[in-house]
């Protein structure tokens, strides 16, 4: 969509009025308006990404200890130990990561769709009740759940005192609790980009694929869902990049056993102190995600995704 | 209310087919009701229509009257709340549109932009299972049709508004339905686009003799495109007509008003023989073909064009109004004025005037004139 708004056009030197020399600061001034306009957002981005993503690069590449001190020595090695010591929680963050992101589409594609397509006027009273649950705190949320899935609880406790499940039933601790509590925290990522595509799609469509003798579903496979494709691909990298990086759902519902990187991450900083590990663990982290998401796109073809948002 | 002058079969006849033809659309005594907010709303309240095989029909009238929900009706997408669609004879009231053998084009077009121009053309094929080469040599043909070759493989986002449109017509054309129903496809485009597609959709109506159905709110483009038009206003068919008979001999006030501009003049019959009344108005009298009881209160209508600035004496047997011209437009070929008739009922009548006399015989503004026209050319309005 970007690719087709036009570039901030300073206005061309012909186009000043070849009045006397006093318009031509004012020319000038009015070419750098857009860049003035511009550079808060500009310092911004500077001090806050791209100043800490060097220093946190020059860190990752650093060797030491705490109490003498952490000095760049170009210690690629950290790379290799940190893959090495902590490949199995970086491979079960993909893997939750991938399979929260599966679940959200399977529950919040069908979600936006009915809003979309079936909401009528009451479109944005569907929107905010999806929100609502937003307006609590992420971590009491999760914390909610926790209670809600304990093996007394209120789910589990009644269906074992019936007899449907067996007294050592348990969900917390286990990795479906992590993934099933990820699903739910970030269903809105989802939902929304999925929706504002189906939203803005031409309606019609759907009635001119009935019309040329496709059936409901024919119309959906055919019409809908390549249609909505760049809305799936907006909500797949808004779930898969945070669900990966979390760490909050797999301490509290997962335990011991389910720790994901984000945690060990966490625990590298602020409990053992070893910045430059904690640093290579986290670019990691963010090349593999980058690395996805480029492959990502190159499969589902970007120029059809840019092209269908485009109309 | 609904005074529909005659059914189907003028215009079978005049298409040269024989009467016992089986229509290609038929539609017996169809309504829609709307719930809306507790409320029933009817769009259309019982509609008779026969359309003939290889006729272009239109369905005329303003927005809200109904047109769009008939239409919609015949291809499936609403279902009526009472009577009966019939497609070549056969019910189809109920089957979903997917299986009816009729195709739209939309008024937004509804092209796919995930596909080229090919693809879209060859949706409606591909869906019914037609083998691949037959789908080529056929989308081909279609291309060739609306004059599109060399762009099969280009997105429909990337085309202009009239290449989107003709993209429409071959997407449905293609799979040779039984009818084709356009709703407003003309509307999207400017003047100049729109008056060249006029006369291309009737070439290609012509070169494939399928019957069209064009939902329009722009008379002239009814007048200019239909075999017959069906008048609609408030869900009901005004007049059933050929373009010359809606035009001509408006059956109602609405469509008198509707169709071009009419003169309406007020008075009270004082004479009628043999067809012909005479009426007296505030600013005389006149005549009027028709038939009304004395004394009863009548309006009559007379079309502007039929109307002429009387330079000597009138015609015998013609109808005359004096008057004082309050409004004078010039346009080129014609010239349009507005005349405040004599009387006291402040009655204004418009007409055109052919510029074929020399500018210094022109009226202006305030010039005292008499208007005349043949009684013929104006009818008695049914209440």
């Amino acid at each position: 969509m970007a690719e087709n708004l036009p570039p901030p056009t300073p206005a061309p030197a012909e186009a000043a009025p070849p009045a006397a020399g006093a318009s031509r600061p004012a020319g000038r001034g009015r070419r750098a308006l857009p860049y003035l306009l511009a550079a808060p957002a500009w310092l911004w981005l500077a001090l806050f990404f791209l100043v800490p993503i060097c220093s946190m690069l020059s860190i990752s590449l650093m060797s030491g200890d705490l109490y003498q001190g952490y000095v760049l020595t170009w210690e690629f090695g950290n790379y290799a130990d940190a893959v090495a010591t902590y490949w199995r929680q970086l491979a079960r963050s993909l893997a939750y990561g991938g399979c929260a992101t599966l679940l959200c589409l399977a529950v919040g594609y069908p979600v936006a769709y009915w809003i979309a397509f079936r909401g009528g006027a009451y479109k944005n009273t569907y929107l905010l009740l999806l929100l609502l649950p937003m307006f609590v705190s992420f971590v009491l949320r999760t914390i909610s759940w926790k209670a809600l899935l304990a093996d007394e609880g209120v789910v589990l406790g009644p269906l074992k005192d019936i007899g449907l499940l067996p007294e050592a039933a348990h969900v917390l601790n286990t990795a479906p609790a992590v993934v099933l509590g990820l699903a739910y925290n970030f269903l809105p990522f989802m939902v929304l980009p999925v929706y504002a595509v189906l939203e803005r799609m031409d309606h019609r469509v759907v009635e001119a694929a009935q019309d040329l003798y496709a059936g409901r579903v024919r119309a959906f496979v055919s019409v809908v869902l390549p249609m909505s494709l760049p809305g799936v691909f907006a909500g797949v990298i808004m779930t898969f990049i945070p669900t990966s990086a979390d760490y909050i759902n797999a301490q509290v519902l997962g335990g011991a056993h389910n720790t994901m990187v984000g945690k060990i991450i966490e625990s590298q900083y602020l409990v053992n102190n070893a910045y430059p590990m904690a640093a290579a663990i986290t670019f990691v982290l963010m090349a593999v995600l980058l690395a996805g998401i480029f492959s990502y796109a190159r499969a589902l073809g970007t120029e059809q995704v840019m092209e269908v948002q485009a109309r | 209310m609904a005074s529909t002058t005659g059914p189907g079969t003028a215009a079978a006849e005049r298409t040269g087919q024989q009467q016992d033809a089986v229509p290609a659309i038929a539609l017996e005594g169809v309504s829609k009701t709307y719930r809306s907010g507790g409320e029933q709303v009817a769009a259309v309240r019982g509609v008779d229509l026969e359309i003939g095989q290889g006729e272009f029909f239109s369905l005329l009238g303003p927005s809200g009257c109904g047109k769009t929900t008939t239409m919609r009706m015949v291809a499936g997408f609403e279902e009526p709340t009472g009577g009966t669609v019939r497609l070549k004879g056969a019910d189809v009231t109920g089957v979903p549109p997917h299986r009816r053998d009729v195709n739209m084009v939309f008024q937004s077009y509804a092209l796919f932009p995930h596909m080229s121009v090919f693809d879209n053309i060859a949706f409606g094929l591909r869906r019914k299972g037609v083998p691949a080469a037959e789908v080529r040599r056929r989308v081909g043909e279609a291309v060739e049709l609306v004059e599109l070759t060399g762009r099969e493989r280009t997105r429909p986002t990337r085309l202009s508004g009239g290449q989107q449109q003709r993209v429409a017509l071959a997407r449905a054309l293609v799979n040779r339905p039984s009818a084709l129903l356009l709703d407003e496809p003309l509307a999207a485009l400017d003047l100049k686009l729109r008056q060249s597609m006029q006369m291309e959709l009737k070439r290609i109506q012509r070169d494939v003799g399928i019957t069209f159905v064009y939902v329009t709110h722009d008379q002239g483009e009814a007048l200019t495109l239909s075999d017959r038009i069906a008048v609609m206003n408030g869900g009901l068919v005004e007049q059933l007509g050929t373009p010359q008979e809606v035009y001509e001999r408006p059956a109602t006030r609405f469509t008198a008003g509707f169709i071009g501009t009419s003169n309406l003049l007020s008075g009270e019959v004082t004479a009628s023989s043999g067809g012909v009344i005479e009426v007296r108005t505030g600013g005389g009298a006149v005549r009027a073909a028709g038939s009304a009881a004395l004394g009863e209160r009548v309006e009559i209508t007379v079309r502007p064009e039929k109307i002429t600035l009387a330079a000597g004496a009138v015609e015998p047997g013609a109808c005359e109004l004096p008057g004082t011209v309050i409004e004078a437009v010039y346009l080129g070929s014609t010239t349009h004025y507005t005349v405040a008739a004599d009387g006291d009922d402040g009655t204004e009548i418009v007409l055109h005037q052919q510029n074929t006399a020399g500018p210094a015989e022109a009226a202006r503004r305030g010039d005292r004139v008499r208007l005349t026209w043949r009684p013929d050319q104006s009818y008695v309005l049914p209440r």
